[in-house]
Parts: structure tokens; sequence; C-alpha cells
């Protein structure tokens, strides 16, 4: 088992594209990483990479602390599924599974104990006869995981191990595969662009855009803590509220007026023709600022309330499942705030929206990083 | 045991005549009148220049029928002698010998090989690389074969020929000291672009993932050939090697070499049938082999079409 180090990373393709832009990025040993972002972000690339299908322009890929950046792809330990899984069709499940045994030459023996012992694993006895055209989707896909096991390679890579599975499937299959890489314990990283598995499956999510990292960490600070409006609107299956905010006061009547994290003072950020509390250590009162905040984390009520909020009326409710996505108008500013489906108001209802401080996000006006997060500048 | 539905018998709808299973129906509206017309000039050119030349030769097979003398004006009727004939004819073996040494070595084993190589190192190379190469080995497949057969005399001749100059064996005559390996290489240069073309769209075929996958489990580029490539092109390399097979069998640009020289080494079929019929004059005798030579292109396609239907 091995950890993978990568630094100043840079994969240029001969037509310029500069697909993977200087990264830096540590996977612990055993650790289920997910590398999350839009279409052409670079995911599959840094995955190749890191695979040696791709040779890295710049920088080192350290596979448990061996250099292996200029390494043929097969010498570096490394098992991969292919999004397509790539099983080959002339083969036998049990054939596939075992290929890479057959490539160094283990004895036949061997390899029907490692088809039996793998597919067992991964509940495919009966199927080491068949051909992966007799298989379906879900089954190929356990097909290609039990052969990259196989190979045991000392890291797995996974690009977008579940996207050719349909909805019901893939959740069947992401269980699965959690449970899979936790009893192996293989470093495994995955490729995908649906953050609700990065969420789901990852132990530590790292955000890219336009081959750069915009922000790693665990999949519940990556959800609560977005580091810029980039990843706070890619992430979330209810899109961030972002809307334009100027910071009115250091603190409320002299008081904090919730528990402000990192022990920073609390204010108030005015928006949307209201204002709502926020921890306003690192920005002056006056300062322009994006106000975040997660339509979860917003609570609406139809009574008035005291300290600071946003009033508005329902435009839409939008029904999603056991919630309710509520569009309310606030000024002129459509905010978004869930609420569960019995409390769903019609529209035209004049209602209050709060927030608790510590949900309220202050991102620089320009750059759109975190402000709360960095340390204050004093203007 | 469960009892047929009752059958309900379907009342003619008025105004639309029941549709009747048969022969397709004139679709164009033309008329079968017009359609032929339309068919006729093709049927002819076809029925001229194809059909009645087959038909003419598996006649004048059982005929004595000669390039001069009595029975250029009226032969006659022979039976199978001819063909009895061919059977003892030592002349005959030699040339099927030859030809099968010819097909072996040019088409099964040099066009093959030296395509599929080719095929699959262009395949990574710079486009600019590829594309020259390609050029040159389709322009030595469409260039005519005088042309082509006058630069190979030149190539291999005796006194100022380009081989002789390149390898200092100043006075060597290869189409006469080595007739058949000079057909071999000449056939095989000539031919290899057919190969190369179609196993360069057949590699296309192969998933990239998988090629990929193999690599990751670190198989060498044998292995991968033969795992992964392979089986995916197995149908393309059936079909080449029977067309190339079947074309080199036939060919006829040896005479423009050789002329079967020297002393029969390099008669190969097509060549005997020429000589045969031009230089001896025994037409029935050479329509009596190029039936047989047709035969054996029948025989080989049949093998091939069974090996195919097996496969699928
Ligand atoms: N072989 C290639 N040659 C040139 N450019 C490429 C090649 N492959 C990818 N790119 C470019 O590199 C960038 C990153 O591509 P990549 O496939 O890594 O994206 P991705 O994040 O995996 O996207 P997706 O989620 O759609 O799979 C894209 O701009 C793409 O157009
Ligand atoms: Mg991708």
């Amino acid at each position: 088992m091995a950890g993978i180090d990568i630094e100043g990373l840079a994969t240029v393709y001969p037509n310029g594209v500069r697909a993977v832009d200087g990264l830096d990025l540590t996977v612990a040993d055993g650790e289920f990483f997910a590398l999350l972002g839009p279409s052409g972000c670079g995911k599959t690339t840094l995955l190749r990479t890191i695979a040696g299908l791709e040779s890295a322009t710049e920088g080192t890929v350290r596979i448990d602390s061996a250099d292996v950046t200029r390494l043929e792809p097969g010498k570096r330990g490394v098992a991969m599924v292919f999004q397509d899984y790539a099983l080959f069709p002339h083969m036998t499940v049990s054939e596939n599974i075992t290929y890479p045994l057959k490539v160094r030459r283990v004895a036949p023996s061997t390899r029907a104990e490692v088809a039996e012992r793998t597919s067992g694993e991964l509940s495919l006895h009966g199927l080491l006869e068949r051909r992966p055209g007799q298989l379906s989707g879900g089954q190929q896909q356990r097909v290609a995981l039990a052969r990259a096991i196989a190979s045991e390679g000392k890291v797995l890579l996974l690009d977008e191990p579940l996207s050719n599975l349909d909805a019901r499937l893939r959740l069947e299959a992401r269980t699965f595969l959690k449970k899979l890489q936790k009893d192996l314990g293989i470093t495994t990283v995955f490729v995908t662009h649906d953050q609700a598995e990065a969420l789901a499956l990852a132990d530590r999510i790292a955000v890219m855009q336009d081959g750069k990292l915009r922000q790693l960490g665990s999949p519940r600070e990556v959800f609560a803590r977005p580091s810029n409006t980039f990843v706070a609107n890619f992430i979330g299956s209810t899109p961030m509220n972002l809307v334009p905010g100027v910071v009115s006061a250091s603190s409320i009547d002299g008081r904090p007026v919730d528990g402000g994290s990192n022990g920073s003072a609390v204010g108030a950020v005015s928006l949307a023709g209201g204002s709502l509390p926020a921890a306003t250590a690192s920005a002056p009162a006056g300062a322009e600022v994006t106000v975040g905040i997660r339509p979860e984390y917003l609570t609406l009520s139809t009574r008035d309330v005291s300290g600071p909020s946003l009033r508005g009326s329902v435009v839409v409710a939008e029904n999603l499942g056991t919630m309710s996505l509520v569009s309310v108008d606030c000024d002129g500013t459509l905010i978004g705030v869930t609420v569960p489906e019995e409390d769903e108001p019609a529209p035209g209802t004049p209602v209050v929206l709060t927030a608790s401080a510590q949900r309220v996000l202050l991102y620089d006006k320009e750059s759109g990083e975190l402000l709360a997060r960095q340390p204050a500048v004093v203007g | 045991m469960a009892t047929p539905p009752e059958s309900v018998p379907v009342p003619p709808v008025p105004g639309r005549p029941a549709r009747v299973r048969g022969p397709a129906q004139d679709v164009a509206g033309l008329g079968i009148g017009r359609a032929v017309g339309f068919l006729a000039p093709a049927l002819l050119l076809i029925g001229a220049f194809l059909v009645f030349p087959a038909i003419w030769t598996i006649y004048i097979g059982i005929t004595n029928y000669r390039l001069t003398g009595v029975e250029a004006v009226s032969p006659s009727i022979v039976g199978l002698s001819n063909y009895t004939r061919a059977l003892n004819d030592a002349l005959f073996h030699n040339a099927l010998w030859l030809t099968l040494l010819f097909v072996l070595g040019s088409a099964i084993i040099g066009q093959n090989i030296l395509g599929f190589a080719l095929a699959w190192t262009m395949r990574r190379a710079r486009p600019a690389v590829r594309r020259t190469v390609e050029a040159l080995v389709l322009l030595a497949w469409i260039l005519p074969s005088t042309v082509v057969a006058y630069l190979w005399i030149a190539f291999f001749d005796r006194d100022t020929g380009t081989l002789n100059s390149i390898l200092g064996t100043q006075g060597t005559a290869w189409l006469i000291d080595y007739p058949m390996v000079c057909l071999v290489l000449f056939n095989t240069w000539r031919g290899t672009a057919f190969s190369m073309m179609l196993y360069s769209s057949a590699l296309q075929a192969v998933p990239p993932s998988q090629l990929e996958s193999a690599r990751m489990v670190g198989a060498s580029g044998w292995q991968t050939l033969r795992d992964i490539v392979f089986p995916h092109i197995r149908g393309h390399v059936l079909t080449n090697t029977l067309l190339i097979s079947l074309w080199t069998a036939n060919d006829f640009s040896p005479f423009l070499l050789t002329k079967g020289g020297p002393n029969h080494e390099s008669e190969t079929v097509p060549v005997y049938i020429y000589n045969v019929a031009l230089q001896g004059g025994e037409l029935g005798y050479s329509s009596a082999i190029s039936f047989l030579l047709l035969i054996a292109n029948l025989l080989v396609a049949l093998l091939y079409l069974r090996l195919l239907r097996r496969r699928s």
C-alpha cells in the first residue's frame, strides 16, 4: 500500500492545451480520493498522468515515495479501470480477470485460484466462463474492477467508474465500491463529475478547474465551506446563493449574534434589501463582498423575527422529494431556500429568511476567494 | 393442452386491396419494359466482355483449337484430353509449384507481414511521416505494370543495374540467377499498399482503452499483439490473405520481368498459360489450364467463405 505525492505537475498536450497546470497533491496511504470538476477540467488527464499513459511535462509523481514520473505504466504498480471498462471481448471473464497474471507468466493453477477468489469478492460467481458481451453493465463494471484488483497494484485509479450505469445501479455500485475499498484498504483515486458521488464515496475531494486545484478537503469541508465561488457554485445539488453584499457592521449591538467560527468577530452583511449575520473579522465595514449561503442553511419563517434577516415574497416552489426548493424574491434578488415539503408556502406569501453566522460565507468580490479563512486585510 | 385461439375472420377493408406477398412491386413506377431498357446496355456489356469469353474459354478448352494451321480454321472436339494432358504435364506441375511459392512468399508472407508492420508502426508516427510513407507505398500500387516492370528491370540489370552498384556485385544477373527471389521481392513491393491500408483501418477498430489496459498491466509489444490486437482483426487477416492470394496467383506481371525464364524457372501459371497459347499456339490446351486456374480460385474462395461463416 502506498500514498501518492504530486508536485508541480503539468501535462501539456501536443496541441498546446495545458490540461493539468501546476498541481500539488498528496493522497494518503489507503485513502479514497476523488477528483471532481466540470467537463474538460483535466481530471482524466491527471489520472492518466499518474498512471503513466500521458507523460508529465513538468513536475514529479511519486508513488510509495519512489519517483515514477518517467516510468512505464506497467512498472508503476498502478491498476486502472477505464470508463468503458476496456474488457477484452474475446476472453472469458476469468481470462479477463487474470490477464495481468498471464502477462507476468504466473502458472495457470494460481491464476484459476485468483480468478475464483477475486470473483467471490466482487460477486461474480458463476459468470467466470461467460464473455463480456454476455454480461450486464453492472457485472462488466465489476469484472473491470476485479481485473484491476487481480493485478495487485499499490494504487487503484478509476475513471468515472459508475457513469455508464443507470441511476439505480449506480447507487448500488457506489455502496459496493466504498465497502470494497475499505476492505482492501487500497489507495484509490477516482474521477467523477458527479459531486454527489464524490461527496458520498470519498475520504477527501480535490475540486479542479482548468487544470488547477481549486479546493482540497473532506466532503464536509468542501460542501460547507467552499473556499471560492467556483467550488461554491459547483458543489451541492441545489446551487448556492451567491449575492453581492456589503459588510455593514463588524458586530451587532456590540455583542456577537451567534458563535463566530475561528473565534472571529460576528458582524452583519447587508444584501438583497436586508441583512444577515456573518463572521466579518476578515473584512472591514463597507467592504463589497459576494455573500454565499446554501439554500439548506437558510431558515424560512412566515412570522417576523428579531435580528438580521431578509424579507421577501415566495415566487415559486420546486419539489425535490422530501424537500422543496423555494425561490424568494428579496428586493429584486431571487434567493433559494429549502424547506420540508409540508412547510411549503404558497406563492406570494411574505416570508422572512434567517441564517446563523457561521453558515454565511463571504467571498472577495474580485477574486472570488473565501475571506473568512484568510488573514484579516485592513484596508 | 392449450386451445388454439379462435380465428376471427377479418372483413376486407373496402377500397384497399389486400397486401399480397410476392416479389417486390414496381416501386419506381417505370413499367417492366422501360426498366429492362435501362438495364440492357449494362447487361450487354457484361455479357459480351465477361460471360461470353468465360463460356468460350470453357468451350475451346475441350477442342484442339490452335493459333495457326488446320485446327485454327476447323477445330474439332477432343473431350477431356486437354485436361488429362495437363495432369501429366511436368511443365504445368512446375508452374503450379512456382505459383504456390510466389503466393506464399510475396502475398501470404511478404505483403501481409510488411503491410501489417507498416500499419502498426505508422499508427503512432508523426502525421507528416505517415502521409509520406503512405503516399510512397500507394504509388507502388497505382503505377502501371509496364512502368513498374521497366523500373525493376533497370534495378536488377546485370551491367548497369542499381542493385549491383549498391551491393558492389557487378556482373550478377539477378533476374537470371535468382528469378523467383526477384519476383517475390517485386510483388511484395508492388502489392503491400493494399494490406497496409486494410490493416490501418482494421487497427482503428481496436479500442485504445484495451491497448492501454494491456500497457497498464505491463504487457510487452508481442503480448499486446497476440492477446489484444490479433483477436480483434482476425477477420481482416482472413479477408486480406484471401484477396491478395487470389490476385497474386492470377498476376501476370512476372511475365514483364522474366517472361517465365530462364528455362521455365519463373513460369507461374498465368505466364505458362500465355506461353502455351501464344508461343506454342495451343489455344485449346491453354484454355483448359485457364479453366483449372478458375476452379482453383473458386475453391479458395469457397474455403474462405466457410471459414468466415464458422467465425460468426
Ligand atoms: N489527446 C488530447 N489531445 C489534446 N487535447 C486533449 C486531449 N485529451 C484531452 N484534451 C484536452 O485537455 C483538457 C482536459 O481534458 P480531460 O479529458 O482531462 O478532461 P476531463 O476533466 O476528464 O473531462 P470529462 O469530465 O469531460 O471527462 C480538455 O480541454 C481537452 O480538450
Ligand atoms: Mg474524463
